[in-house]
């Protein structure tokens, strides 16, 4: 092997078009990196900076529909741009590897883990099935997977997502790769999975000094994992430096802006006066799907004006209370109360009147908006439905929510879904649910789909909306960030009970209960030294394991 | 003739290299392969063979010409939107779209077009080509000619209608299925499931032979057995539009299953759903002419496609071409809308060249 700081990846120039409406359009406009052996180079941007584009062209690969149009790419003395095909596949799975964002999607759910593990090393004839077979479980047990010995003849969906990411992880180190790709890995995961998996990267990165190229929007958890961070903009590098100088002194505005995304925080509004009946009443519901049971005695009240911010781990019971009180999936026991009055179980016995006071806003806007319907369609529809609008009065007031929401009506009053971003998307999502009046709006996960600079735009859209409108919100995330910006009231739920609630300010003070304690202090902290304090504290090295023990 | 052979091939190997200078690799494969075949078939079949080849290479320069000038013309006059999706129609679907409407038009103002009457007798049985019977008369001495464009009318007229009734009830039945569910969608899906059980031309004779034929039995009796496929194809495709939150949204305002199926569901399936109808008006069209070519379809003396091919049958022993026109005016038709299907397919699928 060569020297152990040598260069091991070299980008210069890197130019990539891709090809829409007829043409080709530069998406990467002439990228520098430069990687050591065993460094770990962070990429950070929003949505459509190019952070998984370069990523791939480390391989080189592009995605359909796009060509590296100029540069080059240097893996350890060879030029990828002009390598034969024959010659990147050798390099593939054998000496570059790739962790892709969803590790649900890419393995394959017809073959076993360890079926999948062995099938690159078998195939660049590092090993035989055998040795293969035991490296897989050696990995296994490296990332600290439960079971090492047994979890790897298992189907993927037989085990969960943040066991998958890491099942993921051991199977990109299974030829000894020196270079790895993480597209988001953790993005899909919940803190406290989020934990185990940086852990094991991290630790395993170390261990084979492997180099790494870590793609996320996320900059607490960059501030982890890289010793090197490169901020992207729109295809241009912003800027680059040591992980360390960077948080500290970050010298060009956008860097600057985006470190100061997590600033935005509403002050606690004072509690209800004690008289006051609750906007929505949840007593004491109990749910299940089939034999199933996911929500168990769940209580707590809402009042007009207040935010509440439901949290947990994902199949903790958050969006399934949404759904009972909603009425889509009526409770075995318990009731919905609104404004004192208890509701009928089902939204089809509800009367238009109880259907139009709560709204939803959706986490995936994206399916939350019919693709075939146009923005003036699918906000006036709700103000068609119960307001009774028609003609120039419906042009009028879907208007008027398009100027609440900040977008120009002229310009999007026509549009489709399609030809908006995501984030305007979801503010079409809120005008909709405006549109009926409501006095409630449940909101799932409504951020979480979103880069950090546009999902501060609609916290900061939804708080304005609420002073004006005096809406009461439910706030349904798993993002304790947004948590601690915009909740009044938080309730902690952990299968499917209410473990902990309060308002904000008690809830962030110690003491907790044991769970919102883990929960809090797995959130990342832009200090770089986190992960390792944390892994002090919460008993040496082995986080994962911590973790999972406190969960159970 | 012999001139005619030498311009032929030296043409022929002109154009081949001319295309290999100039580096257009179809035109160059295309080119040589049709020199070879022109060589071997030149030294089998001799001359005349040469000049069919020619006849041929001829029509479908034509008929791509044609297609070509069709969709300029049409990019021209169409207002915006629809120019830019004539823009992306391939030469096949301009073609097919072109023959459409010639069928359109004949359909249409048959009688105007027409020199004689559906019924009339005007020369003697299986009469030869001349100028007054441009295509020869039938086996009781009617105009090949007229009847032809009568039995446009009356195959494509009952064919649309046809299809249409089935695709009214099969996308309605497969939408109500889908967006209601529970026991709604089973007793529907049952039905279906029963109906699809039986064999569909042995079904069509039993039904026709219980209520009798007429056009409108036939219509309605072949929407029937048709309308199962539309059920479930519409059932499958709206199945993975009504788990959509949109879908979740437009329930929780209370909106009524009408509503969400026509308003929320059915614009997001038609693209399939055309698709669908292009094909299956094929099938249904293929139908009726099976069943007029066993004597119950369409009833004589109506002129239609099928029973033509039939009634003139006897004809193909002799080597005459006869029966063969009112097949080749079903085949050019079944082709013709599968071009266009394509296109279509094409243009819902997104996929991009």
């Amino acid at each position: 092997m060569a020297d152990e700081k040598s260069v091991l990846l070299e980008i210069k120039n890197l130019k990539i078009e891709g090809y829409s409406d007829e043409q080709w359009i530069e998406i990467v406009h002439g990228i520098d990196l430069t990687l050591h052996r065993g460094e770990v180079m962070g990429l950070i941007g929003e949505s459509g900076a190019g952070k998984s584009t370069i990523g791939l062209a480390a391989m080189g690969f592009t995605r359909d529909g796009c060509r590296i149009s100029d540069g080059t790419v240097l893996f350890d003395g060879m030029d990828l741009t002009t390598a034969t095909r024959g010659e990147r596949r050798a390099l593939r799975g054998s000496r570059i590897a790739y962790v892709a964002q969803s590790a649900a999607a890419s393995f394959n759910p017809a073959h076993k883990l360890i079926d999948q593990h062995t099938e690159s090393s078998l195939l660049h004839k590092v090993n035989s099935k055998n040795e293969s077979e035991a490296d897989a479980i050696e990995l296994y047990r490296r990332l600290r997977l439960p079971n090492p010995e047994e979890i790897g003849f298992r189907y993927p969906h037989q085990v969960s997502g943040g066991q998958l990411q890491r099942a993921m992880t051991a199977m990109a180190m299974s030829c000894r790769p020196d270079l790895i790709i993480f597209d988001e890995p953790t993005t899909a995961l919940d803190v406290t999975t989020q934990i185990e998996v940086l852990a094991a990267v991290r630790d395993i990165v170390d261990q084979f000094n492997t180099a790494a190229l870590y793609i996320t929007h996320d900059l607490a958890v960059v501030a982890q994992m890289a010793d090197r961070i490169k901020v992207l903009l729109k295809g241009d590098e912003v800027e680059e430096a040591e992980t360390r100088k960077m948080l500290a002194d970050p010298s060009e505005d956008y860097t600057k802006s985006l470190w100061a995304v997590r600033s935005f925080q509403r002050d606690q509004k004072p509690p209800p006066p004690a008289n006051e009946t609750p906007l929505i009443s949840v007593k004491n519901v109990s749910a299940s799907y089939g034999p199933v049971k996911v929500l168990d005695g769940v209580s707590f009240d809402i009042y007009r004006g207040q935010t509440v911010a439901v949290v947990g781990e994902s199949g903790s019971g958050k969006s399934t209370t949404a759904r009972c009180i909603t009425g889509l999936l009526p409770p075995t026991q318990g009731e919905i109360l609104y404004d004192g009055q208890v509701m009928p179980p089902k939204y089809q016995d509800r009367t238009k009147d109880q259907l139009r006071q709560a709204q939803m806003i959706y986490q995936m806007a994206d399916t939350a908006l019919n693709p075939k319907k146009s923005i003036g369609e699918i906000i006036g529809r709700p103000l068609q439905f119960y307001g009774g609008l028609r003609g120039a009065d419906l042009k009028k007031a879907v208007d008027q929510l398009l100027d609440q929401i900040e977008l120009e009506p002229s310009l999007y009053y026509h549009r489709l879904p399609s030809e908006l971003s995501g984030g305007q998307k979801q503010r079409v999502g809120i005008a909709r649910a405006l549109a009926a009046e409501p006095s409630f709006i449940i909101c799932d996960e409504v951020t979480s789909a979103l880069d950090q600079l546009v999902a501060e735009g609609i916290l900061r859209l939804l708080d304005r909306l609420q002073k004006e409108l005096n809406l009461a919100y439910m706030f349904i995330t798993h993002d304790l960030a947004t948590v601690r910006s915009i909740a009044d009231v938080v309730v902690v739920m952990k299968e499917g009970k209410v473990v902990e609630m309060g308002p904000k300010d008690e809830m962030f003070q110690p003491p907790h209960h044991e769970y919102t304690d883990l929960l809090l202090s797995s959130v990342p902290e832009m200090d770089p030294d986190w992960l390792t304090n944390l892994l002090e504290e919460r008993g040496v090295d082995n986080i994962g394991d911590a973790a999972h023990q406190k969960k159970t | 003739m012999l001139t005619f052979v030498i311009i032929y091939y030296v043409f022929l190997i002109v154009v081949c290299c001319a295309a290999a200078y100039y580096k257009h690799r179809t035109a160059l494969l295309l080119l040589f392969t049709l020199l070879c075949v022109s060589l071997i078939s030149g030294l089998l079949g001799g001359a005349s063979v040469l000049v069919n080849i020619t006849i041929c290479v001829a029509l479908l320069a034509a008929a791509a010409g044609l297609s070509y000038s069709f969709r300029e013309a049409m990019i021209q006059i169409l207002p915006p939107e629809a120019a830019k999706l004539m823009r992306t129609a391939p030469l096949t679907a301009a073609f097919g779209l072109l023959v459409i409407i010639a069928y359109i038009i004949a359909a249409v103002f048959a009688p105007v077009i027409a020199p004689f009457g559906e019924a009339e007798v005007v020369g003697s049985s299986f009469a030869p080509p001349d100028d007054v019977m441009l295509l020869g008369g039938d086996q009781l001495g009617r105009d090949l000619f007229s009847r032809l464009i009568y039995g446009a009318r009356n195959t494509v007229g009952i064919a649309v209608m046809t299809t249409a009734i089935a695709f009214v009830v099969g996308t309605l039945g497969g939408l109500v299925a889908a967006s209601m569910g529970g026991w709604v969608d089973q007793v529907l899906g049952r039905i279906v499931d029963t109906l699809m059980a039986i064999p569909q031309l042995i079904f069509a004779l039993l039904l026709l032979t219980i209520v009798g034929t007429s056009v409108l039995n036939l219509t309605l009796v072949i929407a029937l057995l048709y309308s199962p496929l539309i059920f479930r194809l519409a059932r499958a495709v709206a199945g993975n539009i009504v788990v959509m939150d949109y879908i979740e949204a437009a329930r929780l305002r209370g909106e009524s299953t009408w509503y969400l199926i026509t308003k929320e569901v059915l614009p997001n399936i038609t693209a399939p759903l055309a698709a669908e109808f292009g094909l299956r008006f094929c099938f249904v069209f293929l139908a009726i002419s099976a069943l007029s070519f066993l004597g119950l379809g369409i009833q004589p003396p109506t002129a239609d496609w099928g029973s033509m091919v039939r009634e003139n049958a006897t004809l193909i022993s002799f080597g005459e071409v006869t029966p063969l026109i009112p097949a080749a005016a079903i085949a050019l038709l079944t082709v013709a809308v599968n071009f266009v299907v394509d296109w279509m397919l094409h243009i819902s699928s997104g996929l991009k060249e």
